[in-house]
């Protein structure tokens, strides 16, 4: 199976004070330190499952910059066959739909049976695999948390609110977007991307794909950050001081009040 | 055989006896080393393991723990029944040797065992295999009567091992009987045709036979005395042959297990031996995933383990009910190796281990305190296999999340935390501490002399920046010229090589060693021991360490720390060794004096102190790692020191003060029992010249604070 994994480099939320900019519309970038999403990484460990099940190949795409090779080649550690860095000035800018444009015109290019997306990027807004699938006419599952090859088909769990399931019958080619838990993904430290340092990630661009500079990129884009903020900090956390008994039953009482018990 | 059964005439049915015995003998000879040949197949498959080097100090070892039985007594009884076994068969070798070559040269005399001499080492003996025989009744009644909890075998783990325990001390039993009646006999032969007998030790197994079967008849004398001969040769050959299945093999191995035993603390082996940090990347596969990639003395160790339990039983993982015990991690290798590598036949292809010998979560739950390795009589490495199955787990990918976020932090902060580099030396500016004493951040050659290596949790953790200031202070105190290295430094990596990430470990190792270098210092201190084990052991290069306990007991002995009275006489204290200063480094007396220096302060030792102690649950990523088990380690220690009749656990050790505080709490014992670290409360206590009454000495300590 042809397998093709949509990712993301985000900065890394566990180890990043996020702050404001001077201009109030962005977030301080010199200090931070970035990942690959991680619902995108537990995409590409399912792809990684699914072709040591079945067979073929799996490949990694990112629509982004220089700096983004450093995901890609995290990913070839963890085991995909091959990477390939979507860049062009052209993209600069891209809103959603910008980035579906640029992935579906890469999915035309090959052959793929399976396009993974993780469920959302961290500082995305969970559009790209639907658009995705739109554009390609492909069928879509999105908050997938299992998925079975059964002859030429999938069977995809998704994930329903309150933890329950459902399972569909999704027939291939088609987009899933993947959540997080759906495995457990592999490891990869130094070592591994040192091993696959020399492995080539080809750069692929607008003339390389067909598409028009007008199409993609900023000046296309319908959607624009206009703000950002940091919600205030609110009220300090209630504190508790009766007994480990009388705290017990509070808590049970609170929780209980919001919903969170059964 | 020939009709003349006398024991005097013994050569008559020796004649063709000693065609059977020599057939005996031969077959014996044959099958046991072809038993060895086989058992050392997997050995000269394995890794390669120098342990050729300092004859002198491995030959020391072997008088002291092999010859010396030198842990054994830490078990009172059962050490002293093996003590009484060992010694009784070195004792009995030569006459066990002479005897087999009686059978077939009747005249055999051991050189050096003639005469007055062979007299006195008949009587010695006589009294050894009676001493041996009440050993083993005593032992089989152990284990079949009383059956130490630590012989148990979890059904996880197979069938028990008491039978095969029984059996064999039956086979040394018989051994020794056999020997005793052979000896017996022949003498009360020699008496009844009139010639010297041979003199038996009064109230040994010879004598008392001897009293038992003089009556009989010489022809059945005879009898008895070639039965007793064969039964002897018989069980001696089976024996011999048999061991070598089984946990009696060690008699054969300990030996070599202990000659080649590792001679250092605190270290790690490298990731393979002979292969340099630079020609790493060259090595395809890291690590122990499938049992040819254990080291010779490894394996040596698989088939060296008597399955004595004390491992297991000192274990802080086993007592919390994680799936570990360091005993069956070699049983199960031993398994392996007999399974894959049978007598008869060809090796079977090698399975992974992990998975399949070994699960996840058993080598993931290895705190690597060494109470195990402390324990063992046989020298038994543990630390180093647990490190080496986490290399490959490691280089397979194969880690559990709760490992891997801070494992990638690490990797891109230079702390399992994710917290930002510039933040790392916030905890100097504190207000109340920032104004009376200011420290150094050596970010080059500041001309401080010493370094405080503060390491990630000190830095980071509000609670145990507390122990950082207080070190600082003491080190002020001391008028120590001395800085830390803040932002640039980065985990000491302790953890991260235990965890068996070595090159994450190597980056902050070779980051951390360039660090300190431009700092231009001539020592480094920290309070932090595995810190301390770190930068004595895993780094290179750089200046001698100490830990603050170390300094503290010097500059109270210099008379430079002086104390004030503990203002609560009632508190009662116990010392926590962490295992990083005590098992690991041999520091336990430091810590002690400190205290023991403190006016009023009393002390208490729990049972479980110094190289016994009882891990608290482990550092560093140990912190993340989520282990399946019934209780906490820390729950278990903090009831010990309750039990110790201590109400203040003291340790010195920021991980330990982690896991004490969640105990506490978790045990219910708030507002009952507290911790604190040995820097504050030495800090606490120490007689600082009061304000106005020693302007003068003040005013020195200021300028001096920090250098």
């Amino acid at each position: 199976m042809e397998i093709l994994v949509c990712v993301r480099r985000v900065p890394d939320t566990s180890e990043n004070e996020i702050e404001l900019n001077a201009a109030g519309n962005d977030i301080e970038r010199d200090e931070l330190v970035y990942s690959i999403n991680e619902a995108d990484n537990y995409a590409v460990e399912e792809a990684l499952q699914i072709r040591d099940r079945v067979g073929g190949n799996v490949t990694v795409v990112t629509v982004g910059a220089e700096d983004d090779e450093e995901i890609l080649r995290r990913q070839l550690a963890m085991g995909a066959n091959q990477a390939v860095l979507l860049y062009d000035e052209a993209f600069i800018g891209c809103d959603g739909k910008g980035i579906a444009t640029i992935l579906k015109d890469f999915v035309q290019k090959g052959h793929y049976d399976l396009i993974l997306t993780g469920v959302q990027a961290d500082d995305g807004a969970a559009q790209v695999g639907g658009m995705l699938a739109a554009m390609l006419d492909y069928p879509f599952a999105s908050l997938v948390n299992a998925i079975t090859v059964e002859d030429g088909r999938l069977k995809v769990s998704r994930e329903i609110e309150g933890g329950n399931r459902e399972i569909n019958d999704v027939d291939l080619p088609c987009v899933l977007s993947i959540q997080t838990g759906i495995n457990e993904p592999r490891y990869v430290g130094m070592r591994g991307i040192r091993q696959v340092a020399s492995v080539p990630i080809p750069t692929v661009g607008a003339s390389d794909l067909g598409i028009d500079d007008d199409a993609v990129g900023e000046g296309a884009a319908k959607v624009k950050r206009t703000d950002y903020f940091v919600p205030a900090a609110s009220r300090g956390a209630e504190m508790l001081h009766g007994s480990r008994e009388e705290n017990a039953e509070k808590v049970l009482e609170l929780v209980g009040a919001k919903g969170g018990l059964k | 055989m020939v009709g003349n059964y006398s024991p005097a005439q013994i050569a008559e049915w020796l004649v063709p006896g000693r065609n059977l015995f020599l057939t005996i003998h031969a077959l014996g000879v044959a099958c046991f080393i072809y038993i060895v040949a086989k058992r050392l197949v997997p050995l000269l498959r394995a890794e390669s393991d120098p342990r050729f080097d300092q004859p002198l100090v491995r030959l020391q070892r072997v008088l002291k723990f092999w010859l010396g039985q030198w842990k054994h007594p830490r078990y009172r009884f059962a050490g002293t029944i093996h003590i009484l076994i060992f010694a009784g068969f070195i004792l009995l070798a030569a006459r066990a040797f002479t005897t087999l070559i009686v059978g077939v040269s009747e005249t055999f005399v051991m050189p050096g065992l003639s005469g007055r001499t062979g007299q006195i080492y008949d009587i010695v003996t006589d009294y050894a295999a009676t001493v041996v025989f009440l050993c083993m009744v005593v032992a089989a009644v152990r284990r079949l009567v009383f059956r130490p909890a630590r012989y148990a075998v979890p059904t996880k783990y197979g069938k028990g091992h008491t039978a095969d325990a029984v059996f064999l001390l039956g086979l040394i039993a018989i051994l020794m009987v056999a020997d005793s009646l052979f000896a017996a006999c022949r003498t009360a032969g020699h008496a009844l045709q009139g010639q010297p007998a041979e003199a038996l030790a009064f109230l040994s197994m010879p004598w008392v036979l001897r009293v038992a079967f003089g009556s009989l008849p010489l022809a059945a004398l005879g009898t008895v005395n070639f039965t007793a001969y064969l039964v002897h040769e018989v069980t001696f050959y089976f024996l011999l042959c048999y061991r070598p299945f089984g946990i009696q093999f060690h008699v054969e191995t300990s030996l070599f297990s202990v000659y080649f035993a590792k001679l250092e603390r605190g270290t790690l082996k490298p990731v393979r031996w002979g292969v340099s940090g630079e020609h790493l990347d060259q090595v395809k596969s890291f690590g122990v995933k499938k049992f040819e990639d254990f080291t010779w003395k490894h394996m040596l160790d698989f088939y060296s383990c008597a399955d004595c339990g004390r491992c297991a039983d000192n274990c802080p993982a086993n007592a919390a009910g994680r799936p570990l015990a360091p005993r069956f991690l070699t049983i199960k290798a031993r398994d392996y190796a007999f399974t894959h590598y049978p007598v008869l036949g060809r090796p079977k292809e090698s399975t992974p281990l992990i998975g399949k010998v070994y699960s996840e979560d058993e080598i993931w739950s290895c705190t690597t305190c060494g109470a195990c390795e402390e324990e063992c009589p046989l020298l038994v490495e543990y630390i180093d296999k647990i490190v080496d199955l986490r290399r490959g787990m490691i280089d397979d990918g194969n880690v559990p999340q709760s490992l891997q976020k801070p494992l990638k932090a690490l990797e891109s902060r230079g702390n399992p935390y994710g917290k930002l580099e510039k933040k790392k030396a916030d905890w100097i500016k504190a207000a109340d501490f920032h104004k009376d004493c200011e420290v150094k951040l050596l970010d080059g050659n500041n001309g401080a002399e010493t370094v405080y290596f503060v390491d990630s949790i000190t830095s980071y953790d509000d609670r145990m920046q507390s122990i950082g200031r207080s070190t600082a202070r003491i080190l002020d105190h001391i008028g120590e010229n001395f800085g830390i290295l803040g932002a640039i430094e980065r985990d000491s990596g302790h953890e991260v090589r235990r965890f068996g990430e070595e090159t994450l470990f190597m980056a902050l190792r070779d980051h951390n060693t360039e660090a300190i270098k431009n700092a231009g210092v001539k020592r480094i201190v920290t309070a932090d021991p595995h810190a301390y084990n770190a930068l004595k052991h895993d780094y290179k290069d750089v200046p001698p360490v100490e830990h603050i306990s170390q300094v503290i007991a010097r500059e109270v002995k210099a008379g430079s720390i002086e104390f004030n009275r503990v203002e609560n006489e009632n508190n009662v204290y116990a010392y926590h060794d962490p295992c990083y200063l005590g098992r690991h480094n041999q520091v336990y007396d430091d810590p002690r004096a400190v205290l023991d220096a403190i006016p009023g302060l009393k002390r208490v030792e729990m049972t479980r102190s110094r190289d016994r102690s009882f891990c608290c649950g482990g550092g560093g990523l140990m912190l993340f790692y989520e282990p399946k088990e019934e209780q906490r380690m820390g729950v278990l220690r903090v009831r010990m020191a309750a039990d110790s009749g201590a109400n203040v656990i003291v340790t010195a050790c920021p991980f330990c003060m982690v896991n004490m505080e969640d105990a506490i709490k978790v045990a219910g014992l708030e507002g009952k029992m507290s911790a604190i670290d040995l820097t504050e409360l030495v800090d606490q206590q120490i007689a600082r010249p009061v304000e106005g009454e020693t302007l003068e000495t003040e005013k020195l300590e200021t300028a001096t604070c920090g250098g």
